[in-house]
């Protein structure tokens, strides 16, 4: 399982090789992946506490530093995202660079190996090297294959996450030496971390070093400026990689490291961080409505989505985090395909502006019937997977605030009127180009019947999905309750009268 | 003197006989690339004669010198440095000036000052030291006479360079006066007796304190610093960029940590201030430089300020942090000014951001190197600047200084743009005008090219496995 690791991540820097060579690699390492997910699929994730992987090497000793990657349900899935839409971005891809290949692919292997470090780390300091690893490829990217106004918003991308990724660093920083002072032993380690016994008020800064570049990666409603940019300049693949990971990369972290390092101080801002979250969905689906660039457009609507994320994770029960999980991964995949789609649609036409577009339909009726799909899941109609996703956010924070929960419940509606616009403008009406477009080609219906089954299935069955991540996710909720018995009574008390699992609302 | 001792001053003799050498070969008419070569020659062994390492001083040189592993690194770094614009230097010079063999004397000689100010446990090696290093500084900076930035370099750095050795001078002759004696620990001796300081010996530390900004272009005192980086031949500017201040700031931590400076919170108070300002304004100032000589040289005040601030972290980790950091510079620096000289053309320095448009697309392996010193300079992962930068803010939070790390956030974020702005440069698509001068020296040209590939390797090898040279650092500090 080691070496399969390392080869994972060291097969993917193979630098300056063509297109063929980055789409065998990933498949390969896709393939690994699922295996992976196969093999332990039957297992009880209860066993050996959750993880299923654990490689550790000696890095920096005498900083407490170790390459320490370690997999659990959690990573697992994300991991499989990563991969499966790296694929869908490589192929996606194929057509679209023509220049400077080599160097674009290295691009784009390089971000997907950063984000599956991520994904993988359990040092603090690994974490923040592959955190940091995935922001200059990406900012290449931008800035070398996007469109006309790329420098700009490639700048925005990379100072708005760098900035808060130093005050990450601080953070981490902080915390291990305020670990190291109390036990005498100074690490980076992640599990020598967890039982770190922190000062609240200490506690309360560092989680909000942690937090915010968490937030700024989501991102959450102040932080959100950059993404519309970086978004709409990216190339295609940059964009769903971007939309379908990176930002999962900041949900991830809330996850993994926000939550259980800190739980006291967590949730003693949750109501803050949902209120945040709430503003976030209104607010990013009002100002969907009201693009009328169409990468801009689904820019806004991951806004709106991350809201939700937000909102989820901080209502601490199950149902809410099993929702995020979900929503985690539909919204990877509803986006990565609108992503593709705004692609083949700018390939095509030359514009992103929806308002020269319309009546694609009669000529591109796979484009339409996808577009409608993917609208839909956006719009969360039920039996794709972002109904099951932001239903059962819902629930969750209804359990927790019930007042944020039916405003974040009027996002839906929202969702479903910007979603319905942006069929309406593009495919149906008035024709306005006198020039006939092509439907999709063999590659393209490739890629689209693959999010297409993905997203149906999450839709539909996404009992495996929760049945991988409900290790990682019920002791995130011991984290909690945990601070809540010494903290918070009130909320505790909600807590007590949660279903035990959720197997049955899933479905 | 003793036979340890002499070991001990080998460093420093080999360089002044080498630049005695090269004289009397200048007289006999040698040609430049041998001149070179002997002064290439003398770096490495005196490089060499580092690695015997005294034991002890006897008694007369230890009044007025500390051979402590921490002035060793420098020595070394120094040395290293030396050889590595020695390397650059033969390009550069061949190209432009007719009469390039002087050049490498006063470079021994101010590496010689340099190794004099690292060592120096009492004024007067300082002084002399600091005489040396800069009045050969005078000349290196406006060699290339023709050019009129040159002239106005030089005589900017002279007189700034009088004044503050003026101030110098001043400062140790009131601290002369009220502890009656020059030598490093006899004046910390004095003030442990004493317990508070004078206002006589406050006044001269003050003034120490500025003469030594003057020299590091800490803010306030950096005026001069991007006029002189403008003007002076790309080499140099290296130079200054990096020995001349890596002496001063040895000598800073030499003369503030044997005295103790830390017990006068004024003092500490007013280096936090200035590191502050360092940080910030060197940052601010270097945003909107269209010329990379005047940026590089904003953003030295701006690494300067971050040194300051291990510094002022005053524990164990603070000293390896600064060693690291300033072994992090110095491998980044000359690779950044390396790629500065090899693009550089006959008639002018390639020092306009314009010269850099497109460079990835014609010549990748210079831009991948200058990227590479860039990001490391920004203190991005899988580079040297990185793990400099880790260290320092290891070493700050470990002493608790919130504030500074704050600061230190923030003005990496604003550098972190104009970095940026300068891959983003070379990334872009670029006209294809660029001249592409025929190569006179091929063989040299594969000289620097290849001492260049070795310290971007350096950078990203220290950068992913800094663990051998932070052993080394260790071993050598204790």
């Amino acid at each position: 399982m080691a070496g399969g690791l390392l080869a994972w991540l060291s097969g993917k820097w193979e630098p300056y090789l063509p297109r063929t060579i980055a789409l065998i690699s990933i498949l390969i390492v896709f393939g690994l992946g699922l295996t992976i997910w196969i093999s332990h699929a039957s297992l009880s994730f209860y066993d050996n506490d959750g993880w299923i992987i654990d490689f550790k090497r000696i890095w920096i000793p005498d900083f407490g530093i170790s390459f320490h990657l370690a997999m659990d349900g959690l990573s697992l899935i994300m991991v499989i995202l990563t991969l499966f839409l790296g694929v869908l971005s490589i192929l996606c891809s194929w057509d679209e660079i023509q220049e400077r290949q080599g160097f674009y692919y290295f691009n784009l292997l390089w971000i997907l190996a950063g984000i599956v470090g991520v994904f993988l780390a359990t040092d603090l300091f690994l974490f923040y090297f592959f955190w940091e690893v995935m922001l200059i490829p990406m900012y290449l990217l931008i800035g070398i294959w996007g469109s006309e106004n790329r420098i700009y918003a490639s700048y925005k991308f990379f100072i708005f996450t760098q900035a808060s990724g130093l005050l990450m660093l601080l953070a981490i920083l902080g915390l291990y030496f305020i670990n190291g002072r109390n036990t005498g032993h100074y690490s980076f380690d992640y599990f020598d971390l967890l039982n770190a016994e922190i000062a609240p008020t200490d506690a309360k800064w560092l989680m909000l070093g942690f937090l915010i570049a968490f937030v700024v990666k989501l991102p959450v409603f102040p932080f959100h400026t950059w993404l519309p940019d970086a978004h709409s300049e990216a190339p295609t693949a940059g964009s769903v990689v971007l939309a379908g990971l990176m930002l999962k990369t900041g949900a991830y972290g809330i996850l993994r490291f926000v939550i259980p390092l800190f739980p006291q101080a967590t949730a003693e801002i949750a109501w803050l961080a949902m209120l945040i979250g709430v503003i976030g969905i209104i607010y990013g689906a009002v100002l969907a409505f009201a693009q009328t660039d169409l990468k801009r457009l689904v820019a806004y609507t991951s806004v709106s989505h991350m809201g939700f994320i937000m909102l989820g994770a901080f209502s601490f029960n199950e149902l809410a985090l099993q929702g995020v999980l979900l929503q985690i991964i539909t919204h990877g995949l509803s986006t990565g395909a609108l992503f593709i789609l705004a692609g083949s649609l700018k390939e095509r036409l030359h514009t992103r502006d929806i308002n020269k577009m319309g009546g694609l339909w009669a000529d591109a009726p796979g484009i339409g019937t996808t577009g409608l799909i993917f609208a839909m899941a956006s719009c969360g109609l039920p039996g794709l997977g972002n109904f099951i996703a932001e239903f059962m956010i819902l629930m969750g924070a209804f359990k927790a605030n019930i007042p944020l929960a039916v405003i974040a419940t009027i996002g839906l509606v929202l969702s479903a009127i910007y979603s319905l616009r942006l069929m309406q403008k593009v495919f149906l009406g008035p024709k306005t180009d006198e020039h006939s477009i092509k439907d999709f080609s063999l590659r393209e219906i490739i890629i689209m019947a693959s999010l297409t089954i993905a997203i149906i299935w999450t839709g539909v069955y996404p009992q495996p999905i929760i049945n991988t991540v409900n290790s990682s996710i019920s002791k995130l909720k011991e984290y909690y309750s945990s601070a809540v018995m010494i903290e918070e009574p009130i909320v505790k008390k909600e807590i007590k009268y949660l279903p035990k699992s959720i197997d049955n609302d899933g479905k | 003197m003793t036979v340890s001792d002499l070991n001990a001053l080998m460093p420093l003799t080999i360089i002044a006989v080498a630049s005695v050498v090269i004289m009397l070969l200048i007289a006999f008419k040698l040609n430049h690339k041998i001149i070179q070569a002997i002064c290439a020659l003398s770096f490495i062994v005196s490089l060499v004669s580092l690695s015997n390492r005294p034991s002890y001083l006897s008694n007369s040189l230890h009044q007025l010198f500390i051979i402590d592993g921490f002035s060793i690194f420098v020595l070394a770094l120094i040395l290293f440095s030396g050889l590595v614009i020695n390397v650059f230097s033969y390009i550069y010079f061949e190209e432009k000036e007719e009469n390039p063999k002087e050049y490498y004397i006063l470079l021994l000689l101010c590496t010689l000052g340099a190794e004099v100010l690292v060592i120096s446990n009492h004024f007067f090696p300082l002084f002399i030291g600091l005489e040396i290093l800069s009045i050969g500084l005078y000349v290196l900076i406006a060699y290339l006479r023709t050019r009129n930035f040159a002239i106005e370099a030089g005589i900017k750095y002279l007189m700034l360079a009088a004044f503050s050795s003026a101030f110098l001078l001043f400062g140790m002759a009131l601290i002369y006066t009220d502890t009656g004696t020059m030598q490093f620990n006899l004046i910390a001796d004095h003030l442990n007796k004493l317990g508070m300081p004078s206002i006589i010996f406050l006044v001269g530390f003050g003034l120490m304190l500025i003469a030594i900004g003057f020299k590091l272009a800490l803010v306030p005192f950096h005026m001069w610093t991007a006029d002189v980086y403008q003007g002076a031949p790309l080499p140099v500017t290296a130079f200054i960029a990096t020995v001349s201040k890596a002496a001063m700031f040895t000598v800073l931590i030499h003369f503030f940590n044997t005295i103790g400076s830390n017990r006068f919170q004024i003092s500490t108070l007013i280096i936090t201030l200035i590191a502050i300002a360092s940080m910030l304004i060197g940052n601010l100032l270097a945003l909107n430089q269209q010329n990379l000589k005047r940026l590089l040289a904003y953003s030295s005040i701006a690494h300067l300020g971050y040194l300051l601030f291990a510094f002022l972290s005053s524990n164990k980790l603070g000293i390896e942090a600064v060693s690291f950091y300033l072994f992090a510079y110095f491998i980044t620096t000359l690779g950044a000014f390396g790629v500065v000289t090899i693009l550089s053309s006959k008639e002018q320095d390639a020092d306009h951001i314009d010269n850099y448009r497109g460079l990835f697309w014609h010549s990748p392996i210079a831009a991948i190197v200058m990227t590479i010193a860039l990001l490391s300079l920004a203190g991005i992962p899988l580079t040297a600047g990185f793990i400099g930068k880790f260290y320092i803010l290891s070493a700050g939070i470990d002493a608790h200084l919130w504030m500074l790390a704050i600061v230190l956030v923030l003005s990496s974020v604003i550098g972190l743009f104009y970095y940026l702005r300068i891959i983003t440069t070379m990334f872009s698509k670029g006209d294809k005008h660029i001249i592409k001068e025929n190569l006179l020296h091929p063989a040299y040209y594969i000289l620097s090219a290849s001492t260049l590939l070795f310290l971007t390797i350096c950078m990203i090898w220290f950068g992913i496995y800094p663990i051998q040279i932070i052993l080394f650092i260790r071993s050598v500090l204790n």
